[in-house]
């Protein structure tokens, strides 16, 4: 069979059972058929090789199941977590089976944008679906989500876990989601997302959210990426923010089969300031690819990103980083690192941290490395009695603490840290 | 604010003064370009079969290629069957020594200021003098012949030292690495050749100084330099075109083959036509320069200062391809008005215990574009590889753009690659400071950018250190915000 034959199909196999009802989802689709699935000649996609990996993962003459059956929660929840939560399994919202705060609206996307007007309205207008065939693809069969507006001055109690659950025991699963968050104004709120997938046949998930801050708005945001490798991941996040607004972003992965992670930040307004983290603890075959944007649209705001990766195995991890600041937006101050530390010489690191910027009061800065633990740290806890295996965990725990030590709940903390020492066998 | 766009507007007005032209007559090939106009390059420089056959299968293959769309710059679709590719000085015969050589071209070179006479030894630098596709003289031949180097035009190259050329030719850059290197290979006029033995170290820096006269041409020049196991030779490139409305093509290749223990050290000052105000006219610089280091110890080294060109495109690269061979590259690169730049580097880590350097310092002031894009790859067997990168941008005005792409892909755990790069401008308390003492704002300017490109016009000889200060002052004049 030919590569174009197996792409027509994969395509056909992504696009069957999608109902098209307006003209929105007709647009997308038209997109994503031109864009067509992306190869390695894609800029976007050049180290991220996802058309492969469906490929492989995709049984192109079997259809998707949906439905299945919802695992124990000791299997998917954050344990030590007090929180609220929504469930979706297999790309439907379970109302049921959701807790959330009575203050905020909340309710399944598929309800929300048939009732309600404004959801209409600002579906798609946030993340630009045109030049990306993912995006495409969500916008145009997305089947449901979570649709959350915290109304102005509300400040929540407790987080808002987001629980993606897919069943794949009966055969393969297609999920596209979508939700749409607004925070109001001087509203305060903690949204967590995390998958779990039960059963060993692939999963393609395709999550895409839209999240608005408006004027003074405070957001925590952690994505939580540790799944089984059945799991084919593409997420796309694109945050919104007004004047005022405060983002604190945070996407942790530490398992999972395929994993591209678009997180992009609109700036457009001033004095938001944005925090954007990323750790990614990678082994076995893992590909996971972070993209982020940062667009800065208006004056006088800040942003500070940081990435880290620890690459064990024949992991692949891949990073781009872009950084706009517009004609308008002077007296931007924007900063971006990202770090690496390679364990096997089987593991590849491809990263691109880029700035485009056209206005010249600015201060920009970005920076990157890639290398292993410092020898005469190693030496140094050594000398002091600390065996190798025990001294180079140290050492990759502080590494990925600095990261762990931004996330500001502490129960969430404390389980991610719980997941991080275990992974780099710390016993100390 | 207003003072300074003031100051800064008087600054960037400064006019191209290398843009007058030269009456010579010349011979020119027809516009045009299929497998008869290179027939007719090959047969007006007399050369062999092979190197016919060698250009008709680069232009078969070009034929197949198309231009690349990827850089971040725009221009309007160049038709390549409105150029003349061969253009050069009408010679009565091939001149024996300089003062055969017509005193029209020598005078041309003289008001540049390259002195081809070469009573003027004090100036130690030996020139090869390219005037549109041909070499016109080259100077200190016979001195350099002592030591068994060979420095001559490629064209002489060819008829002297077939065996050298042969071997080495499109070793570095095969003939279809790129569109724009398979077009040159096709049709490329002239260039400089350079041979340095084993174990010569080259007393003089060699130059070669290349100048576009005629209307309606592009220039193909290559440049092949071959350092022996144990040499040394540090090169310099310059360059200047007149000043015309339409724009001209200029697509060279540079190739570098360094042995083992060798040591090459290559320095461009580049201040081609950038085009008038408006961005009307001047010169399309797609180069490709490449440098290979395949024996152990071997070290090569870009220099480029880049002033001119409408649209500068080249990334002068290394592949170290040898144990502990070591490469650098460093660079200014300043764009004003329309100009666009998109220009940085390749490190290919394929030895162990290679090593590479990259310092990229972009200035852009007008409406200008700058965009600094380079690749640090290390490969599987590059045992302890190490880059360290750094790519400032220095932005002056609010209509201006700096842009950086850095590629950094890694496959050997034992790899230390190092990144960072800023984004700034000159900041109006340093000129305050600068005033406060007495420096007016035009002289504080150009310390400022002087003092952040320095690290790099050390990297310079001499003589062009004070020649690319000059020109950097020249180019920048006027601009502050």
């Amino acid at each position: 069979m030919t590569n174009a034959s197996v792409h027509s199909e994969l395509l056909d196999l992504l696009t069957e059972a999608v109902l098209v009802q307006n003209e929105l989802r007709t647009e997308a689709m038209q997109v994503f058929r031109k864009l067509g699935l992306p190869g390695n000649k894609n800029e976007e996609y050049k180290h991220t090789p996802i058309t492969r990996a469906l490929e492989k993962g995709l049984q192109l003459r079997a259809s998707f199941v949906t439905g299945g059956a919802l695992p124990n929660e000791d299997q998917w929840k954050i344990s030590g977590l007090n929180a609220y939560h929504a469930v979706l399994l297999n790309g439907s919202l379970l109302p049921e089976k959701s807790f959330l705060p009575s203050q905020v609206t909340a309710m399944p996307m598929s309800k929300a944008s048939a009732n309600l007007q404004h959801v209409k309205d600002n579906m798609g207008t946030y993340a630009d679906f045109r030049n990306d065939a993912f995006a495409a693809w969500n916008t145009a069969a997305w089947s449901d989500g979570v649709y959350l507006e915290i109304p102005e001055a509300v400040k929540l109690d407790k987080p808002i876990v987001i629980y993606y659950l897919h069943d794949s025991q009966a055969g393969q699963v297609k999920s596209v989601t979508r939700n749409l968050v607004i925070s109001g104004r001087n509203s305060e709120a903690a949204i967590i997302e995390k998958w779990c997938t039960t059963g060993s046949n692939t999963v393609i998930s395709n999550t895409l959210s839209e999240i608005v801050l408006h004027e003074s708005a405070r957001l925590n945001h952690v994505v939580l990426q540790s799944d089984t490798d059945a799991h084919i991941q593409y997420l796309f996040n694109q945050f919104w923010q007004h004047s005022g607004s405060f983002l604190n972003s945070h996407v942790i992965t530490l398992d999972g089969g395929f994993i591209r992670n678009n997180t992009r930040v609109a700036l457009d307004g001033e004095n938001c300031e944005s925090h954007l983290y990323g750790l990614y603890l990678l082994h076995k075959n893992i590909i996971a690819d972070n993209h982020t944007v940062v667009d800065h649209r208006k004056p006088n705001s800040y942003s500070n990103e940081l990435y880290k990766g620890i690459l064990e195995d024949q992991a692949k991890g891949v990073f781009n980083g872009k950084i706009f600041v517009r004609p308008d937006a002077q007296k931007t101050n924007a900063f971006q690192s990202n770090r690496n530390i390679l364990l096997s010489d089987k593991a590849t690191i491809n990263t691109k941290p880029q700035l485009e910027i056209w206005a010249d009061d600015v201060k920009c800065s970005h920076g990157c490395t890639t290398g292993q633990l410092d020898e005469e740290a190693l030496f140094y806890l050594r000398s002091r009695g600390i065996n190798k295996d025990t001294a180079r965990a140290m050492m990759l725990y502080a590494f990925a603490s600095e990261l762990l030590d931004t996330v500001n709940d502490a129960e969430l903390k404390n389980y991610l840290d719980a997941l991080v020492s275990e992974r780099l066998h710390k016993n100390f | 604010m207003s003072k300074d766009n003031q100051i800064l507007e008087e600054f960037t007005s400064r006019e191209y003064e290398h843009g007058w032209t030269s009456d010579i007559e010349m011979e020119s090939a027809p516009k045009g370009l299929n497998e008869d106009i290179i027939r007719f390059i090959s047969a007006k420089k007399n050369e062999p079969d092979w190197l016919l056959e060698w250009r008709l299968k680069a232009y078969r293959q070009w034929t197949k290629m198309v231009e690349p769309k990827w850089p971040n710059v725009t221009y309007p679709e160049i038709n390549y069957q409105d150029i003349i590719y061969y253009a050069a000085p009408k010679q009565k015969a091939t001149p024996k020594s300089l003062e055969d050589v017509d005193p029209e071209l020598l005078k041309t070179f003289e008001r540049l200021g390259i002195s081809l006479t070469e009573q003027k030894r004090l100036t130690g630098v030996a020139v090869d003098a390219v005037l549109d596709s041909v070499s016109v003289a080259t100077t200190f031949k016979e001195k350099l012949a002592e030591l068994g180097i060979i420095f001559c035009s490629f064209s002489e190259a060819v008829r002297e030292h077939p065996e050298l050329v042969k071997k080495y030719l499109g070793s570095v850059v095969p003939m279809n690495d790129n569109y724009f290197a398979a077009l040159n290979s096709a049709v490329f006029s002239d260039g400089s050749f350079c041979y340095i033995p084993k174990g010569v170290r080259c007393p003089m820096e060699l130059s070669t100084y290349f100048r576009i006269n005629a209307a309606n041409t592009g220039q193909f020049e290559r440049t092949l330099i071959v350092a022996d196991e144990g040499s040394y030779v540090s090169y310099l490139e310059g360059c200047t075109a007149p000043q015309r409305d339409e724009n001209q093509l200029h697509a060279a290749v540079v190739e570098i083959y360094a042995m083992k223990d060798a040591h090459v050290k290559y320095s461009t000052v580049q201040n081609w036509y950038p085009g008038d105000k408006e961005g009307k006219g001047g010169i399309y610089n797609f180069v490709t320069k490449r440098a290979l280091c395949a024996g152990e110890n071997s070290k090569v080294s870009w220099t480029q200062v880049e002033t001119g060109s409408a649209i500068t495109w080249k990334y002068p690269s290394c592949i170290l391809k040898g144990d502990n061979s070591s490469g650098e590259f460093y660079s200014v690169a300043v764009t004003n008005n329309y100009q666009q730049a998109d220009t940085g580097t390749k490190m290919i880590h394929i030895g162990r215990n290679t090593k590479s350097r990259i310092v990229s310092k972009g200035i852009s002031a007008g409406h200008s574009q700058n965009s600094y894009r380079g690749q640090v790859h290390v490969l599987k067997r590059a045992e302890n590889a190490r880059n360290f990168s750094q790519c400032d941008s220095l932005l002056m005005g609010n209509t201006c753009g700096a842009h950086t792409f850095p590629y950094i892909d890694v496959e050997n755990n034992s790899a230390r690659v190092e990144h960072e790069a800023t984004t700034s401008k000159i900041g109006e308390d340093q000129i305050f400071y600068c005033l406060q003492r007495g420096i007016d704002e035009e002289s504080a300017v150009a310390l400022i950018v002087n003092g952040y490109a320095k690290e790099v016009l050390n990297q310079l000889p001499m003589e062009f250190a004070v020649e690319a200060q000059k020109l950097l002052a020249l180019t920048l004049e006027g601009s502050v915000g």
